[in-house]
């Protein structure tokens, strides 16, 4: 019987609610809008990020094209030789930079030359145009050329290309090659030639940076003994193994990191979307106050009066986490689309549950959340109200802690979720409730102000306007808070792409370098300097370049360092081949940090070296310490005489280790010479020039890095401001809902002001008014903490001087106060075409 | 006659910030089972105070109130809820009818807190009886004045309660209209043999009932039967 009685009771609830939604279905949709883009962002993001990770799994051999890689940057060594002969590599590989020039035109490009030979890729293809290219190439000496730079010199198979001292046919265009994207290839195109005529180019001399690859089809291989037994073994000897399963859990941690950003900027939607249900939920709840009060004065109790406005609210969360579920699915089409550019191969679709549970769940979890502080009231509410309006009780400060404690933990552990990082999702949760905090802060502040410095002399509009930012019911706070957010999202944007920029921008003065040519060897240093003055160009740096590896640090064995897992120095400096320097004097973007600078070496001493911050740091080495490097074969002692602070940010030649003069001069090594091409079209000549003289002279032109540069930037902005679409979308939402809940409110105001006499032209005024208020204040304000963040993020993390886009100022500003003031009006259309009786009648 | 509703000691105090403000002071009276009973009294005396104590809406400061048997202060805020439902009806002033819901659904929902299966055919028979068998699917906005009134009068007695409050039932009524909801009222309470409490400050409606107190000051004047009372 009770349980007959209960499940009547929870009917009954259910029934209630329905009744009461009927006549606010509109309202109730509005809110329910304000999550449903938020949700859409999550789900789609979630099921991309799914998507990738299934199809990194699935595709993880065709990503690398073979079962396992021995890879090394020198020619093997006889210990890895003997490896890669016992292995019985099926398909090798040599890869380069270099200068390539096509006769055609006399274009020339840095590109990246792969020299292949076996049956490489064994998993997955070299995608090419004409498709059997490859295939011939292989069986004659010929190259296939990236598709785009074919595209951009206007050459066609047939036509031929020179690389270093021979001149081979094109065979077709590249379209994809396993393991590369359209990004990696942007500084560098791929330029496939068979390994065979490799030495014929005459390219592969000191100090070249060349990369050699040992491709293995074995599907039976134990890869985990490989990773086990033969990885530590060749990791002693500079050389590197890597499985397909190695190299997609790399792959995947690297996109895990993407996804967690664009699963960040859904979050930031779908909050934006929750500060719109808060405050709808409680005009809609201080509406519904009164009936509550006449519920409970005929019997309800505080639960069910509490109960039947929560079923509204986790009706209408549910419905916007399956409507948002649904838009997500739809969306999650478009996301590879997004990021093509970034992505290694092709991201097959398909729809995974996990992702379907969490949009749903997400929108009835989050509506209820944050809609329980209002709700919480309906609680509390006296039935006294119902004799005397304005009695309710009011909700107890330990239940408001223990909400916003909820609430708090809630989107805690939900960032934490999506970051799989404590502290970045306490980072994060902070961030948000800094910015809130401040937005609200700003507003509550400003409806002080006006009240305090209210303008008594100001016209009737001026003051019906400025009175409706703070008398009761106002939406003075969530409309800031709505427009400040999506603002400052949106001009963050702009000013962040702004400092990368201008990162990579190059002074246009004759003096500073925009030409570096690399792996100038000794004996052509003459040459190269009189081809770049017969340019017209002058010779900026002649930098010699001596390569070097750690042998030991501090008297530590680099090779003992290496299986010391108690070790905290950088695995890098363990493994990298260092490229240094000698000279007598500072550069100019170099400051000495400790110690002291030794200009030329003194034979009685041990060589003191300069080393970077961060490499002392890496390194943890400190002034004095003893490092022994081996230079080609040769051991060299030396101590750490000084920690310089190196500007990184300058596109100009910097060095983690200089050494002083007097040392280094009769070691191997090749220069690298700086010039400056007064345009685009000197700069061609000179390196059309300089390919023919010297075709292993690897030219960087610093015009071409900044145009990719900034078309890189131009396709994660891209990026970016997609997902920024999701906030700026919602915060219209909730602007709208936000303006549409007090809409009865504002048309009773209107219409009895023009009972009185007020015209519709001061209606216009004050409404349009009051709005533009909001809308300037919630834009500068979004601006103005945009402007503050990124001046942080210019100081400490790009370390750049920041000079502001105008663009945020100029444009987003007016723009959104006249799309706040727009939806403003449109609110009162209806008072103003009709009689007022006709609109009271309506709104009783 | 057994009591239905006996006030002991009724003090009400509310304090607006450093102020205290005594609204009722030392209230006794009872009202026996079926009787009809007037609080009168000018704007201010504590009518509508004492009335939200009757009926459990809110909590003295001082004294008891027993209704239906049961002294109020030992129930909390649910319980006190869950006695109206079973049997207290109420009359408002401003009708109080819950705007989103038709006037069957209005007159239903008592009957319905209660789990009773026979709420809408109820509330139908009691909508016929006030005169608006024609009007049951319309919301509160589409009836009139009067008409609100009557589904509130239909609510009232829908779960056949023992005493019923009426708070100015005729307040915001034309007097013809007024006359007619007050005859029905009268009408309805004399067939389900209600006790009745009625608060207003119009004497002729009080002098319809069978027993008067007069308040001002939040202090009772008089307490005397209809028949005693000298208009004058």
């Amino acid at each position: 019987m009770n349980k007959l009685r209960t499940i009547s009771g929870v009917f009954w609830l259910f029934k209630m609610a329905w009744r009461d939604a009927r006549a606010s279905y509109t309202r109730l949709l509005l809110f329910m809008s304000s999550i449903v883009l938020g949700i859409a962002a999550v789900v789609s993001i979630q099921l991309f990020s799914e998507n990738l990770t299934n199809n990194i799994q699935r595709q993880s051999k065709a990503l690398m094209g073979a079962d396992f890689v021995i890879e090394t940057d020198q020619v093997p060594n006889e210990d890895v030789q003997k490896v890669i002969d016992s292995l019985n590599a099926d398909a090798s590989e040599v890869s380069f930079l270099s200068m390539v020039a096509f006769p055609k035109n006399n274009g020339t490009r840095l590109v990246n030359v792969r020299g292949l030979q076996g049956a490489f890729p064994f998993y997955g293809t070299i995608e090419t145009q004409p498709e059997n290219a490859y295939q011939q190439l292989m069986q004659q000496d010929a190259a296939v050329v990236d598709a785009t730079l074919l595209l951009q010199y206007q050459l066609q198979p047939g036509d031929s290309i020179k690389i270093g001292a021979i001149t081979l046919p094109i065979a077709g265009s590249v379209e994809s090659i396993p393991g590369s994207n359209a990004m990696s290839s942007s500084v560098a195109p791929t330029v496939i030639i068979p390994y065979k005529v490799v030495e014929a180019t005459q390219l592969l001399q000191y100090g070249s940076r060349k990369e050699y690859k040992y491709y293995f089809n074995q599907p039976e291989a134990d890869l985990q003994a490989l990773e086990q037994i033969i990885e530590p073994q060749l990791d002693r000897q500079d050389a590197d193994l890597d499985t397909h399963v190695s190299t997609s859990r790399r792959l995947g941690r690297r996109y895990e990191n993407v996804g967690n950003f664009l699963n960040l900027a859904a979050f930031i939607a779908l909050l934006l979307g929750c500060v719109g249900i808060a405050s709808s939920v409680n005009i809609y709840i201080k509406e519904k106050l009164a009936a509550i009060a006449v519920l409970k004065c005929i019997g309800a109790s505080r639960k069910q009066s509490f109960l039947i406005y929560l079923i509204q609210v986790a009706t209408i969360g549910l419905l916007g986490g399956i409507i948002g579920t649904a838009i997500g699915v739809a969306l999650q089409g478009i996301i590879p689309i997004a990021l093509k550019e970034f992505l290694p191969f092709n991201v097959e679709i398909g729809i995974t549950l996990q992702p379907l549970i969490t949009g749903i769940g997400l929108g009835l979890i989050i509506a209820v959340l944050f809609a329980l502080i209002p709700l919480i009231k309906t609680y509390y509410v006296s039935p006294l109200e119902v004799l005397r309006s304005g009695k309710s009780s009011k909700v107890g400060v330990g239940a408001q802690i223990s909400i916003a404690i909820i609430i708090t933990a809630v989107l805690f552990v939900f960032t934490y979720w999506l970051m799989d990082d404590q502290l970045n999702a306490l980072g994060f949760i902070l961030g948000v409730g800094f910015t809130f905090l401040i937005l609200l802060g700003s507003a509550s502040l400003m409806m002080r102000l006006i009240k305090k410095y209210f303008p008594r002399n100001g016209t009737f509009t001026l003051r019906q306007g400025l009175l409706n930012l703070y008398r009761p019911n106002n939406q003075t706070i969530v409309l800031i808070i709505a427009i400040g957010i999506g603002t400052f999202l949106i001009s963050t944007l702009y000013f962040t792409k702004d400092i990368l920029l201008s990162k990579a921008d190059l002074s246009e003065t004759k003096s500073t370098a925009n030409l570096i040519l690399l792996d100038v060897q000794p004996d052509q240093v003459n040459l190269v300097q009189e081809t770049i003055r017969s340019s017209d160009m002058p010779i900026l740096d002649n930098i010699p370049l001596v390569t070097m590896r750690l042998h030991s640090i501090n008297n530590k064995l680099v090779s003992d360092l290496r299986v010391d897992t108690t070790t905290t120095i950088r695995r890098w400096i363990l493994n990298h081949e260092f490229r240094t320097t000698y000279r007598d004097s500072l550069a100019d973007t170099e400051q000495i940090l400790q110690g002291e600078w030794v200009a030329i070496h003194n034979p009685l001493e041990t060589v003191k070296i300069s080393i970077s911050d961060n490499l002392a740091q890496d390194a943890q080495l400190t002034v004095g310490d003893p490092v022994v490097f081996n230079v080609q074969g040769v051991l060299m002692e030396t101590v750490v005489g000084s920690i310089r602070q190196v500007d990184w940010t300058n596109l100009q030649l910097n060095f983690s280790i200089v050494f002083p003069d007097g040392i280094l001069e009769n070691a191997p090594q090749f220069n690298v010479l700086t010039t400056n091409a007064a345009t685009p079209d000197q700069s061609a000549r000179m390196q059309q020039k300089m390919v023919q003289a010297v075709p292993n002279v690897t030219i960087i032109d610093l015009r071409q890095v900044y145009d990719v540069v900034e078309d890189i930037l131009n396709k994660v902005s891209w990026v970016i401001n997609f997902m920024a679409f999701f906030s700026i979308l919602t915060g219209i939402i909730v602007l709208i809902g936000s303006v549409r809940t007090s809409k009865y409110q504002r048309i009773k105001e209107s219409v009895l002001l023009r009972t009185m006499g007020a015209s519709n032209r001061q209606i216009l005024k004050i409404t349009a008014f009051e709005y533009f208020s909001l809308g300037i204040l919630g834009s500068l304000l979004g601006i103005l903490l945009a402007l503050i963040s990124s001046y942080l993020l210019a100081l400490l993390v790009f370390k750049e001087p920041f000079i502001p886009s105008i663009i945020p100022f100029a444009v987003f500003l007016p723009a959104i106060s006249i799309i706040v003031v727009i939806i403003g009006l449109s609110n009162i259309g209806n008072v103003l075409k009709s009689s007022p009786l006709e609109v009271l009648r309506k709104a009783a | 006659m057994s009591k239905i509703l006996k006030i002991h000691g009724l003090e009400k105090t509310y304090t607006s910030g450093s102020k205290e403000l005594t609204v009722l002071k030392d209230i006794n009276f009872e009202v026996g089972r079926g009787q009809t009973f007037s609080i009168i009294g000018p704007s201010g005396s504590g009518k509508t105070t004492l009335l939200g104590l009757c009926a459990g809406l809110d909590q003295p400061n001082g004294g008891t109130v027993e209704l239906c048997g049961v002294d109020l202060s030992t129930l909390n805020e649910d319980e006190r809820a869950a006695l109206r439902n079973q049997k207290v009806g109420f009359i408002f002033q401003n009708f109080q009818l819950l705007p989103t819901l038709t006037a069957l659904e209005n007159v239903s929902v008592p009957l319905e807190l209660q789990g009773n299966r026979t709420a809408a055919s109820r509330a139908a028979l009691l909508l016929e009886k006030v005169g608006l068998g024609d009007r049951m699917d319309h919301y509160p906005s589409q009836l009139s004045g009067g008409e609100q009134q009557r589904v509130a009068l239909a609510r009232a007695f829908c779960n056949q309660p023992e005493i019923l409050f009426a708070d100015e039932p005729t307040g915001n009524l034309d007097e013809e209209t007024g006359e007619k909801v007050i005859q029905l009222l009268l009408d309805l309470n004399k067939d389900a043999g209600t006790t009745l409490v009625i608060i207003s400050h119009d004497l002729d409606l009080a002098a319809r009932t069978q027993q008067i107190i007069r308040l001002k000051g939040g202090q009772i004047l008089s307490n005397q039967p209809t028949s005693t009372v000298d208009y004058e």
